[in-house]
């Protein structure tokens, strides 16, 4: 991996420069150049991210003080609803590899564009379609859907809300998840550069590899799902509905037999982040690479398996509880694989502080709770006593939010000198690292106090009781917004006037830092030849083993 | 797009011919055949069983002939292993839940 | 290393990769195979919920009909396999005549099904119908699912012609030829992918009974 090519773009705008034979906003939305792509995602995304995260903030104010506080009842399962289906299906699932797999997947195997770039392209606008429907929804008369993002019948299939724009736009966006999905894996299988093998690839690309099968695996049973309830509703078939003889629980193992397997297409990429970003800031070889990226590949095919722990207080057979407890502890030994590594390469390692692992150590913590508090879960005794309360919402926030969340954040950090070629402020950076851990942690924690004493979820109104609990964390969630804020200030005023960035600014081993800052077109002069493995300190810690 | 280095050129084809095609579609009618014959026949719980293996039969023809499956590289069959693998396990997995009850 | 190819990534391939194409067009035919996997499931369940009821209700289907869909279907299979062999040829009057015929067959399963359903509807038997309702619950979800399972592999028999309707122009034009006939595959691949889907759909809800 050579520093050669860095001069021949240097001092240039890269690929920003050459917007093909197109101008202005249609050389974006019509090209079909990975990079600009993964921007587009980035931006639509965002937007989709604040409106959801100002959800998310309403819904903590009304449940500051029991009662109404500042909406309507209606109303606030309305914004649960959308949180649910905007935070989900348009923020985290395409999160990580939409934005940071498109842009840097092709680069980090050293190719030139991901398989198919048209294919590419249409999943961009399927994204954008399902996005402004599921906006668009809550405008048309009928209302909101106020089913929560999980559609259960036989309320979804009754309820007058508009629950089929949301569900057409659900089914849209699944498909355009299968469809990124299938390219990555034609990206990796054929595209990998010379002497790339599969064990040369950097953790972030197995990451995205095992969650684009996720992608291609199980959402179709989504897909197929949401389309059962739409023919439901549409043409009063008889599938999940109880009065016609469905089974309503039939509906929830297939929901979950796609929704669970969700969750890790949301937190895979995340974890491949934290083992990207991890060796660069240690300045040390990443410790026990196989068993991370294997222990990818296992949490992909073993979390595909226990879907129905959602469903221990449906009424399901005892057998079936049993398998699907056993099975949900499994998937905490791949996991714990990985916390284990992480940690093991810190360990005398030359740790060197920047933002992006801050966010990656917040990450490692706050991904443990969340991993934890699951294991609790997956316990049935302790699972029929807190099913369905704040425990379950505390737990998947922080996995989804303290982990995924957190993950993408360190990865905007560690990858704008690249992406933007401008290098961002050192202390805004910092507070906002600071104001979102503390603000989230604010947030989320009193969740398992509350949910344990129990609280149920979605519910509008709360006893007394737990008043100091909801005070805390709505006072948290001021201060995750106010870190958001910064964030998001800060990365603009570097957009505009940040300073340079050099093409290597933190030291990274991977290809991506070979190329100038932002990227030329096509990314490589010439196809690299790869003779090393990722991230390879060798050098540095003889060094520093020498003189120290 | 371009750096395919390990398949240098456009590879040439398996090519089937004919005579093999129509040979596979006799097989398929004969199969059909024996499928629905079968369903005259009390056969009790067999019935399922009978049709689905017949079923898979011809869709193993299909797949590896008509489809060209067994002249692609192993990592096709792979995929195809790993895809029916799944749906298996998914309906496996939902009966540890319905055939206990 | 090919750095001819020009500008961003739409220009024309420097090097075809074939293989690769396949390889993604075989990926999504596995999401079609799950997206189908997930209603097999709902049947699986309520088939073992409510046994007698699916025995009864599979007799109201015309086995004669489900068997002469077979054929056509199996037959269509045939013709679009054997237009591949013709393309690889460069007989291209041939390969047309094949995936015309391939066409046709996919009209004539069409035209079969619309029959069918029209006479289920003529007998009362359709989603909300009366005469449904009042049978048992297993005959109502049989039937849900006998028009939901039909009904979207039928969908896919549209898309599957339109897809080789305009694999049909691209050989009459020429873009389909002698040494490029990949999208000509992924047409045929995604035709035989509905076949097979039929196969198991017509044992499972004609011959069961």
């Amino acid at each position: 991996m050579t520093q050669e090519a860095v001069s021949v773009h240097a001092g240039t705008r890269g690929f920003y420069e050459d917007t093909g034979k197109r101008t202005g906003i249609r050389a974006w939305i019509f090209s079909t150049d990975h990079k600009r792509i993964g921007l587009l995602y980035l931006m639509t995304m965002g937007v989709f991210f604040l409106l959801a995260v100002a959800f998310g903030f309403v819904m903590r104010l009304e449940m500051l003080s029991p009662g109404k506080t500042v909406v309507e009842a209606q109303t606030y399962n309305t914004l649960f609803t959308l949180h649910g289906i905007m935070m989900i299906f348009l923020f985290i699932i395409p999160g990580l590899p939409a934005v940071f797999g498109n842009f840097f997947l092709p680069i980090l195997i050293g190719a030139k564009d991901v398989f198919f770039p048209r294919l590419n392209l249409l999943s961009w606008w399927l994204f954008l379609a399902g996005g402004l429907l599921a906006l668009v929804s809550v405008f048309l008369p009928g209302g909101a859907a106020d089913t929560g993002w999980t559609f259960y019948v036989p309320y979804s299939v009754r309820t007058s809300t508009n629950v089929l724009p949301a569900l057409i736009a659900a089914f849209i966006l699944g498909f355009s998840s299968i469809l990124t999905g299938l390219n990555f894996i034609t990206t990796i299988h054929r595209m990998r550069a010379p002497g790339m093998g599969w064990f040369r690839m950097p953790l972030f690309a197995w990451s995205l590899y095992a969650t684009a099968w996720v992608q291609v695996l199980a959402t179709p049973i989504i897909g197929i799902t949401l389309l059962l309830v739409m023919v439901e509703r549409w043409f009063g078939v008889g599938i999940f509905d109880p009065t016609l003889g469905g089974d309503p629980v039939l509906y929830q193992h297939l929901f979950w037999i796609y929704s669970h397997p969700a969750v890790y297409i949301m937190i895979l990429p995340g974890l491949g982040v934290v083992s990207e970003i991890l060796p660069v800031f240690a300045r040390r070889t990443i410790f026990g690479y196989k068993f991370i990226a294997f222990s990818s590949v296992a949490i992909a095919a073993v979390g595909s398996l226990v879907w129905a722990h959602h469903m221990f207080t449906v009424g399901m057979s005892n057998t079936g509880m049993f398998v699907f407890s056993l099975l949900t502890f499994l998937v905490s030994i791949p996991s714990a694989i990985k916390v284990f590594n992480w940690v093991a390469t810190l360990y005398k390692g030359s740790i060197v502080l920047e933002v992006p692992l801050l966010f990656i150590l917040s990450f490692i913590i706050q991904f443990s709770i969340g991993g934890f508090t699951g294991l609790m879960l997956g316990a049935l005794a302790v699972n029929i006593h807190v099913q369905d309360t704040y425990f379950v919402v505390g737990h998947f926030h922080y996995v989804m939010f303290g982990g995924t969340g957190f993950g993408l954040f360190a990865a905007m950090h560690y990858w704008f000198p690249k992406m933007f070629g401008r290098m961002y402020n050192k202390g805004p950076a910092l507070a906002s690292w600071f104001l979102t851990t503390v603000g989230f942690n604010m947030l989320y924690f009193p969740f398992f106090f509350l949910g344990y004493f129990g609280m149920p979820r979605r519910y509008y109104d709360y006893l007394p009781e737990f008043q100091t609990y909801h005070l805390i964390s709505t006072v948290g969630s001021w201060v995750l917004v106010l870190g958001i804020i910064v964030m998001v200030v800060n990365l603009l005023i570097a957009y505009k006037r940040g300073k340079t960035a050099p093409a290597n600014p933190w030291g990274g081993r991977t290809l991506e830092w070979t190329i100038s800052s932002p990227p030329p077109t096509e990314n490589f002069h010439d196809i690299p030849a790869v003779t090393t493995g990722p991230y390879d300190y060798s050098e540095y810690e003889q060094r520093q083993a020498e003189h120290p | 797009m371009d750096q395919h280095t390990r398949t240098p050129h456009a590879e040439t084809p398996h090519k089937i011919s004919y005579g093999t095609y129509v040979l596979i579609w006799f097989g398929l009618l004969v199969l059909t055949a024996l499928t629905v014959s079968l369903a005259g026949i009390e056969l009790g719980r067999w019935v399922i069983i009978t049709a689905l293996v017949i079923a898979s039969v011809k869709s193993l023809l299909v797949l590896n002939m008509f489809m060209h499956l067994r002249f692609e590289e192993r990592t096709f069959r792979v995929f195809a292993l790993v895809a029916l693998g799944t749906l298996l396990i998914f309906i496996t997995l939902t009966f540890f839940d319905y055939a206990f009850h | 290393m090919s750095s001819t190819s020009p500008g961003v990534a739409a220009g024309p391939h420097a090097h075809r990769d074939d293989v690769g194409s396949r390889l993604g067009m075989w990926l999504f035919l596995f999401t079609e195979l799950i997206l189908f996997g997930g209603m097999f499931i709902v049947y699986a369940v309520y088939r073992f919920t409510h046994p007698e009821a699916f025995h009864l209700a599979a007799a109201e289907l015309d086995t004669f009909v489900g068997t002469v869909n077979t054929i056509i279907l199996l037959t269509s299979s045939l013709t679009v396999a054997m237009s591949i062999t013709a393309i690889q040829e460069g007989r291209k009057t041939f390969a047309l005549t094949l995936v015309g015929m391939t066409i046709l067959l996919a009209l004539a399963f069409l035209v079969n099904k619309y029959f069918e359903w029209g006479h289920k509807f003529d007998v009362g038997i359709y989603p909300g119908a009366p005469e449904l309702l009042a049978q048992p619950q297993g005959v109502i979800l049989y039937f849900g699912l006998y028009f939901v399972m039909t009904g979207l592999h039928a969908l896919h028999v549209i898309i599957g012609m339109g897809v080789l309707i305009y694999d049909f122009e691209a050989i009459r034009r020429g873009t389909i030829n002698a040494t490029s006939f990949v999208r000509l595959e992924s047409g045929a691949l995604y035709w035989h992918l509905v076949d097979i889907i039929w196969i198991f759909l017509f044992p499972l809800f004609y011959l069961l009974h």
